[in-house]
């Protein structure tokens, strides 16, 4: 590795890398604003001004920007030099001439890598008196804050928004110093991934929007690492709470997973944690059918009563933990725990399981396929079912790119020079489905087919890809596009609710038999990988097993699961309505708990730990944020409480979370990696926890004084390495245990660097979670049954469209992600709205059997022939199943939204209005 | 036996001299405007509250006693939703004056705080909010911040010019 000098002090740097990136490999504080670890260099901030010097006389030296000059073996620069020292600071005085004076009422303050770097270079007084320039805001959603005032032009919005999202409705306008960053006319921002805005800008003019309704600083934040609940990916994050409320969510950095970014469904969606539906206490039912409050124990006493020697089944949970459905299988035996998946479901996971240890291709994680040179997806749209991965395909079709780069000899991190290189030249990728994508955009060929025809065809590449002759060009051309690939990737998954198109994914794989070839499923949520494994062994049965069998029961126990979205109602009404006792712990209303006799007030993610199985097979653990408020219990404590008061003979053995994992862990094969997924609760760094506040939490003895005066101890963590507290060190520690990121002179999220091993690398404390699975590469086997399905005339084929905003049944209760959620739609092509005579924002009925619903109608680009959308999880929907056959017809009835505006939207524009004249951008 | 004498002497010689012991609290001692006592929250010149929020007092706290949460007000000014201070452990130390911003929280010379009942040394903003200005007469933050208000526009703080039209084409 190639040697270079700063200052005189030799460092060993990474052949290729840029002298920024090796400075700050080297613990060195060069200032920077524009270059990003995953976006490259620009060079457009001018910040990281470094003098380099000819040879070792050279003494004198030219001023060169760090971050887009290549190492070269011997090359000698200097950081400390005057001139170097007098540039940099002169760069932020020019930024902050402009900067209004409200560091005070700004969201970023305290985390703004402005503040540090003008710290940094040593920039204090204003010199020049001229007047400040000044922009108008825009309305940007419900989402994202937006005060351009406080732009220094780095770029990085653009950057990140256009060319790493792929969004087109936010770039910079105008020119010179009337340069403006937003959208050609208000209005919510399109992309889906817009909330890492507020992280990538370095300084605030994209804020957090629901974070500023309740804005504590960043040192006030109490934060844990934890797991986002909101899908199968398993991205990192890190919650902040405060006052007992989680504020906000921040990426945590996770190299394998999500990198440096995150869904807005992940940053956004938690706020269902602070909404009137939780549950505080536990009830029992009264006659009259509503619940009166009992404590804990005698929650607990009646449940063990009703349970206790009598015939009890149980309901599992793909949203809870790894350790409450293993708690809860061994409560009431195998025999009687249904995984709490619908029978659809049920049937999906089991196969996605069986294939993946079995498929002749790795799993890949996120960071491996953003190295995929080819890409396949069937019947998914992966920007809206797993949201993370969809990102990461974007980068994939950019390695065409690279390689060019490669060829010209142009390191990758130069960013602009390799875009312009590449133009629109990407690396394949070829979406085969029944409607538009979100990533039709950046694909080569789009095919849309009808799901039993999205299976035919991934059949039709397989048997290409076998040599065989096949009557499809396409699928010989995607066949071709695969065999060619060094590193090709097949995205499939459960959100068509067909198991052909599974199926199909699989056979490819198998088909192109390659060593670096990679098969990814994207399941439904956090759990259901988890959960599938667990049940993988078939004991317990389907959910229509457990609704024959409810009658001859006495009780009846479900795990945070509104069964209700599991099955029919009817079939749900008799489940629950048969006599039987029913016992449900969840953490806010729904429509099973209304049915229950006893409730269990459950903690949330934010106040419980706990492993999950991402959709890649990896077990992470989340860790509580804050201690359970009221007379909730995180759902393991209830039920290793209830296996205690019923004298479980096994269970009762058990005391603590560790105890739990251990025994989970010896129950089955796969889950023997559990206990290496996090370290024990006795581990202790440096001698001391891991503390969740800041050295700078403040308040401490008047936040409760409100309530007295006599300040109560801080609550002790007796389950995780993590304590409430700020005392202990939060550096180098496991990375599975990082609950924020800070670092002397670093106060905004760039102190990230100072916890990774290189720049971009891994984090010093080691890759965190584990994989559970893996494959054992025999090929699985397949049935390559597909039973077409015959429409009728007026029939249309109905197929689930998941939404990133409100398909999801927890964070559709958060009111922002609502308010983006909209109305329960129905998607249709052109031809299909010009022959019912309807128009976008209209209403159609539509029937499927006995069933009956009036949605909204949407219409698409691209749709399969007799194929039509609806917005799969949404309350207007309800009823409404996949595949199915529907008949469609105009609502007479229906009253169109409005306005095209959104309810924010719209007061904001009001305001503007009233404030005289519109915005003038 | 000398050194005896000699205090006898020293002692008795203060029985001429002025005492300097004053009869607090008939006869109230004078206290400099700068004296650190009883925390206040001002009001700016027109009249309303001039802390924003932005919690930089609770942070400067040696012993922590300062808690508040920010809110917005209908024009996007940021205003505390509670402001609490635990005078109980309050040292007097005025680190959150020389910390504050906006010149909102201040200390005046009232060093008066006995209570009998310890909660009652809890003082929340309705008892910590002034009606006056305090020592700063004239400063309005707002007038300077960059930020739009209901009665100032963008472009109207101090040392502002107006908003940029981006679509002209003019330098």
């Amino acid at each position: 590795m190639p040697m270079i000098y700063v200052d005189g002090q030799e460092i060993e740097v990474v052949q290729g890398e840029n002298i920024l990136e090796a400075c700050l490999n080297a613990g060195l504080d060069l200032p920077y604003f524009c270059w990003h670890p995953a976006m490259g260099s620009i060079g457009s901030c001018r910040q990281c001004a470094l003098v380099q010097y000819q040879n070792e006389d050279d003494t004198r030296g030219r001023i060169i920007m760090g971050c887009m000059t290549p190492v070269s073996e011997g090359a000698r620069f200097s950081l400390k030099a005057e001139n170097a020292a007098e540039f940099r600071e002169a760069v932020v005085e020019s930024l902050m001439l402009n900067h209004p004076h409200d560091c005070p009422v700004c969201a970023e303050g305290g985390e703004c890598h402005l503040q540090d770097m003008t710290v940094m270079v040593g920039h204090r007084d204003r010199r020049y008196t001229g007047k400040k320039n000044t922009y108008r805001n825009q309305y940007l959603g419900p989402l994202i804050h937006h005060e351009m005032n406080r732009c220094i032009a780095c770029y990085r919005c653009e950057r990140y928004y256009r060319d790493y999202a792929g969004g087109k409705d936010l770039g910079a306008q105008a020119s010179h110093d009337h340069l403006y960053f937003g959208r050609h006319e208000e209005g919510v921002l399109e992309s889906e991934f817009s909330g890492n805005l507020v992280e990538v800008c370095p300084t605030g003019v994209f804020t957090d929007k629901p974070f500023l309704k309740q804005y504590s600083r960043k040192w006030d934040l109490q934060s844990a690492p934890s797991i986002c609940q909101g899908c199968a990916v398993g991205c990192n994050i890190a919650p902040g709470e405060r006052y007992g409320k989680v504020k906000r969510v921040h990426n945590r950095y996770n190299q394998d997973v999500n990198g440096y970014f995150i869904c807005d469904r992940g940053r956004f969606g938690s706020g269902y944690l602070n909404s009137d539906l939780r549950l505080d206490y536990a009830g029992i039912k009264n006659p009259d059918g509503s619940f009166f409050a009992v404590h804990q124990q005698q929650a607990l006493d009646t449940a063990a009563g009703w349970m206790a020697g009598k015939k009890i089944a149980a309901i599992g949970s793909p949203r809870a933990s790894l350790e409450a459905n293993y708690l809860l299988r061994e409560l009431v035996g195998a025999k009687n725990f249904v995984a709490g998946f619908s029978d659809q479901e049920a049937e999906l996971m089991g196969s996605i399981t069986t294939i993946l240890q079995t498929t002749k291709a790795i799993n890949p994680s996120i960071k491996q396929m953003e190295s995929a040179d080819a890409v396949l997806i069937l019947g998914e749209d992966v920007t809206n079912t797993a949201p993370r991965v969809a990102l990461a395909l974007r980068q994939s079709v950019r390695n065409k790119a690279f390689e060019l780069a490669e060829q010209m000899g142009l390191p990758a991190w130069q960013d602009a020079a390799v875009r312009n290189l590449a133009q629109d030249q990407r690396s394949p990728m070829t979406i085969v489905s029944a409607l538009d994508t979100r990533l039709d955009d950046v694909a080569s060929t789009c095919v849309s087919l009808a799901p039993d025809d999205i299976a035919a065809f991934g059949y039709a590449v397989a048997a290409a890809l076998a040599g065989e002759l096949t009557d499809n060009p396409s699928a010989d051309a995607t066949a071709q596009m695969l065999k060619t690939a060094k590193n090709p990737l097949i995205v499939s998954g459960s959100s068509m609710a067909h198991q052909g198109v599974i199926d199909s994914a699989a056979a490819v794989a198998d088909a192109l038999d390659k060593a670096t070839s990679m098969l990814s499923f994207c399941v439904p949520e956090c759990n259901s990988l988890g959960l599938a494994l667990m049940v993988a062994d078939g004991l317990g049965g389907s959910l229509s097993d457990l609704v024959k069998r409810a009658p001859k029961l006495d009780a009846l126990i479900i795990l945070e699961n509104d069964v209700y979205l599991r099955g029919d109602k009817s079939q749900i009404d008799q489940l629950l309505a048969s006599g039987t006792k029913v016992i449900t712990l969840d953490i806010h209303e729904n429509s099973t708990l209304d049915q229950s006799d006893l409730v269990m007030a459950a903690a949330s993610y934010a106040e419980s730990q706990g492993t999950l199985v991402s959709s890649e097979g990896r077990a992470q653990r989340f860790y509580p944020v804050h201690s359970p408020a009221a007379e909730r219990l995180p759902s393991w404590q209830w039920l290793l409480r209830l296996a205690n008061v019923m004298g479980h003979k096994k269970l009762s053995k058990l005391e603590h979370f560790d105890h739990i994992v251990a025994a989970c862990a010896k129950s089955n094969l796969l889950f023997a990696g559990l206990v290496d997924v996090a370290p024990l609760n006795s581990f202790r760094d440096r001698g001391s926890k891991i503390p969740r506040q800041t050295h700078r939490y403040s308040g401490r003895t008047a936040m409760n004084s409100g309530v007295s005066v006599h300040e109560p101890q801080q609550p002790k963590d007796h389950e995780s390495p993590l304590s409430y507290s700020m005392e202990g060190l939060n550096r180098d520690q496991p990375s599975s245990l990082m609950p924020f990121v800070w670092s002397p002179g670093w106060n905004s999220n760039q102190s990230l660097q100072k916890f990774q091993s290189e720049v971009d690398g891994p984090l010093k404390g080691g890759p965190s979670g584990v994989r559970l699975i893996s494959s054992s590469l025999q090929g699985a086997d397949l049935s390559q049954q597909i039973d077409k399905v015959t429409l009728t005339a007026h029939q249309w084929h109905l197929v689930p469209m998941q939404q990133i905003h409100g398909s999801d049944e927890l964070s559709a209760h958060t009111e922002e992600i609502a308010e983006l959620a909209g109305r329960g739609f129905i998607a249709i092509g052109q031809k299909v709205a010009e022959k019912l005579s309807v128009s976008e924002g209209d209403g159609l009925l539509v029937t499927q059997g006995e069933v009956e619903c009036s949605l909204e109608v949407r219409i698409l680009s691209r749709v399969a022939k007799n194929c039509i959308g609806y917005s799969v999880g949404y309350p207007e929907a309800q009823g409404l199943t996949a595949g199915s056959l529907v008949s469609l017809k105009a609502d007479a009835t229906w009253q169109r939204s409005g306005a095209e505006m959104i309810a924010s939207d719209k007061a904001s524009f009001e305001q503007v209005i009233s404030d005289g004249g519109a915005s003038n951008v | 036996m000398l050194s005896e004498l000699r205090t006898m002497w020293e002692v008795l010689k203060h029985t001429f001299t002025k005492a300097e012991t004053v009869q607090y609290p008939e006869e109230m001692p004078y206290l400099a405007p700068r004296y650190r006592g009883r925390i206040v929250l001002t009001r700016d010149p027109d009249g309303e509250e001039r802390c924003v929020a932005c919690n930089l007092c609770a942070a400067v706290c040696p012993v922590d006693c300062i808690a508040l949460q920010k809110d917005t007000r209908e024009d996007g000014t940021w205003y505390p939703e509670f402001f609490r201070i635990n005078f109980s452990r309050c040292i007097m130390c005025g680190m959150c004056e020389e910390a504050c911003p906006t010149y909102a929280i201040q200390l005046t010379p009232d060093f008066e705080m006995c209570e009998y009942d310890r909660q009652n040394m809890v003082y929340e903003k309705e008892h910590l909010l002034i009606d006056g200005v305090g020592k700063y007469p004239d400063y309005n933050f707002y007038r300077v911040s960059g930020m739009k208000t209901a009665t100032k526009d963008k472009g109207e703080a101090l040392n502002e010019a107006r908003p940029i039209d981006t679509k002209s084409l003019l330098p």
